[in-house]
């Protein structure tokens, strides 16, 4: 694939975030706000930044990716139909009997998906793993692991971030979708994470922070990260909004595991429209 | 290892593991700080390169383990029993049975004997959890030569396995040359006046029972299921219609486990009279393993007790 620009980069995200909406409103379920949220973060890994092949999914030598909040899997299919791990006509039997789209990631049924996923607080673990057996084999591949801010109140994603802080475990980069609204209030009002960088650090990854939404600081600090990843793991804390791109569900938790239904579907597609097919219009 | 050998099967395992790492090169070993109470220590000094110390953090272990096989390795994750399979149950259901991850689980100081450490650390119900996990498979060796077998077979076995090793002393039963099948039951004495079922380390205790009521003139059928998931339902319905009357042993609950097991079986396929030797839904307490054993009336003269009052009762009914 070649090199995308960041405007192009920009319109793929508009794409994957319309594709998510269809997606959660034809299915009447899904996360729709965490899939909004990371949509960005997704589109810059997957047509930008991962060294893969639709053709290939299971090159041993490719990048691995890891949806550790792994419900917000209309984000991630609506990401892979685009970028050809599957027909995007799959997408309209999401969540169905018998469906190749889980409600989360299944990587025997799901071309693409490099791991399960499902149950929080699991994922950096697994990200783990495959860079020890990637040190293991001599193959550099990189491993990134997408995780919830909401998520990161999991012990287990201590014992991982000790193990790799500890262990200066290679090419491993994590992100946080870091968009301060868990399922049913706000991260603080729930359980603070205050001073999330500084956890990490403390644990011993080397933290970057970036605008999750500014196409060209997420390219910029993913590339970043991947050189730093060389000396041991990584923490991107991607400042996000959850729901972006739609006014009335930005920031708001009750869409994080809801559907929009017709009326909501119709207005926030209308906000989610081309630009320039909307001067064409003025004009 | 020759018969009446007594032999702690953990050790078994260890030098197994080790044996084994000669053979499968993908062969890695995770331990949560307990390497040289399970055993894995030989692995570890044979193979430092495969060897991989988590430190106490079983959830994250089990989660590197999954990782590393869905990217080729074949990992032996091993623990405390009690730990393995509770601590880290989620991490086993989602990541390693769901996805069939070729990852196999030692569960070591499976049942009451963990040297006096009691109720916490003896695990009375990892095979009722493991069991009630969909893709898992789940091996119980009977005695030293077994538990070679088992670690063999579950390397040979694609997808999750869940062994069970033992602390203490077990003598050896079987023979050198012994391998185990999954699905495969054995019979080990036989008889038609009752059947005795039994699994893991109360195998030897039930055959000595046998012996000894074999003296007596009565004729006791003793079969050792080693693999308990999946289960020799075939074994189990043959003893059921040929005996009337089966007795199951095990170092376990007799909730779920091979008493659970075995009473499914019964109850679909061939109704009969079951009686239950094992742990009496109590959490375990400190002390000696025999003691203990006989308190709840598991040791040797226990069951062939209990075999007698059986067959006594069977006799003043008719």
């Amino acid at each position: 694939m070649r090199t995308l620009s960041i405007q192009e980069l920009k319109e793929k995200a508009r794409e994957i975030r319309r594709l998510i909406l269809e997606t959660t409103h034809h299915a009447g379920c899904g996360h729709t706000g965490g899939s909004l949220s990371e949509a960005d973060i997704l589109t810059a890994l997957y047509f930008h930044i991962m060294n893969i092949d639709p053709r290939e999914p299971r090159n041993p030598g490719r990048d691995r990716f890891i949806l550790s909040k792994g419900h917000a899997t209309p984000g991630f299919y609506t990401t892979l139909a685009h970028r050809g791990f599957f027909d995007r006509k799959e997408l309209k039997t999401f969540d169905e009997l018998g469906s190749i789209l889980q409600g989360h990631p299944d990587m025997h049924k799901t071309p693409g998906v490099d791991i399960s996923t499902g149950s929080l607080g699991q994922g950096l673990s697994l990200g783990i793993g495959m860079r020890l057996e990637g040190q293991r084999r001599n193959l550099p591949y990189r491993v990134f692991v997408l995780m919830g801010d909401g998520e990161s109140q999991e012990g287990q994603v201590w014992e991982a971030a000790l193990y790799a802080g500890a262990r200066k475990v290679k090419n491993l980069i994590a992100i946080t979708d870091y968009n301060k609204v868990q399922l049913a209030a706000s991260v603080d009002q729930t359980l603070s994470l205050d001073s999330l960088g500084d956890k990490w650090r403390a644990f011993g990854w080397t933290v970057r922070e970036c605008d999750g939404h500014d196409m060209k600081e997420l390219v910029e600090t993913l590339e970043g990260a991947c050189e730093a990843a060389g000396d041991g793991p990584v923490m991107i804390l991607a400042h996000t909004v959850k729901g972006k791109g739609v006014s009335f569900m930005e920031g708001d938790y009750r869409w994080h595991g809801k559907a929009p239904d017709d009326a909501e579907f119709a207005a926030a597609m209308k906000e989610l429209k081309d630009p320039e097919e909307e001067e064409e219009k003025h004009e | 290892m020759n018969r009446g050998d007594l032999i702690a099967p953990r050790v078994a395992f260890g030098k197994a593991l080790a044996e084994a790492g000669n053979i499968y090169k993908d062969l890695v070993v995770f331990d949560a700080d307990v390497c040289a109470s399970t055993q894995t220590q030989y692995f570890k000094d044979a193979f430092p390169e495969r060897f991989y110390q988590s430190g106490i953090a079983e959830a994250n272990m089990v989660g590197m383990a999954a990782g590393m096989a869905a990217s080729g390795a074949t990992p032996f994750v091993s623990t405390f029993a009690v730990f393995l399979a509770k601590r880290a149950a989620d991490q086993i259901r989602v990541s390693v049975a769901y996805p069939k991850a070729n990852v196999k689980l030692n569960g070591a100081y499976g049942g009451l004997p963990t040297g006096k450490a009691g109720a916490t650390h003896s695990s009375v119900e990892d095979i009722a959890v493991m069991r009630a996990m969909p893709h898992m498979q789940i091996l119980v060796p009977a005695d030293p030569v077994e538990t070679r077998a088992a670690v063999m077979l579950a390397l040979e076995t694609p997808g999750p396995v869940y062994l069970r090793t033992v602390r203490c002393p077990v003598p050896v039963i079987l023979p050198e040359n012994h391998r185990m099948i999954f699905g495969q039951g054995l019979e080990l004495h036989a008889g038609q006046d009752i059947a005795l079922v039994s699994t893991g380390m109360m195998t030897p205790k039930t055959l000595a029972a046998a012996e000894i009521l074999a003296k007596e003139g009565i004729k006791a059928r003793v079969i050792h299921l080693g693999t308990l998931k999946p289960l020799d339902n075939q074994i189990i319905i043959k003893a059921a219609r040929e005996c009337g009357h089966i007795v199951t042993v095990e170092n376990h609950s007799i909730i779920g486990g091979l008493g659970g097991a075995v009473a499914e079986v019964l109850t679909e396929h061939y109704p009969c009279r079951q009686t239950r030797i094992g742990f009496p839904d109590i959490f375990m307490e400190s002390g000696d393993d025999e003691a203990i054993f006989s308190l709840l009336g598991m040791n040797t003269e226990n069951i062939a007790q209990k075999v007698r009052t059986i067959l006594k009762t069977k006799k003043e009914i008719k």
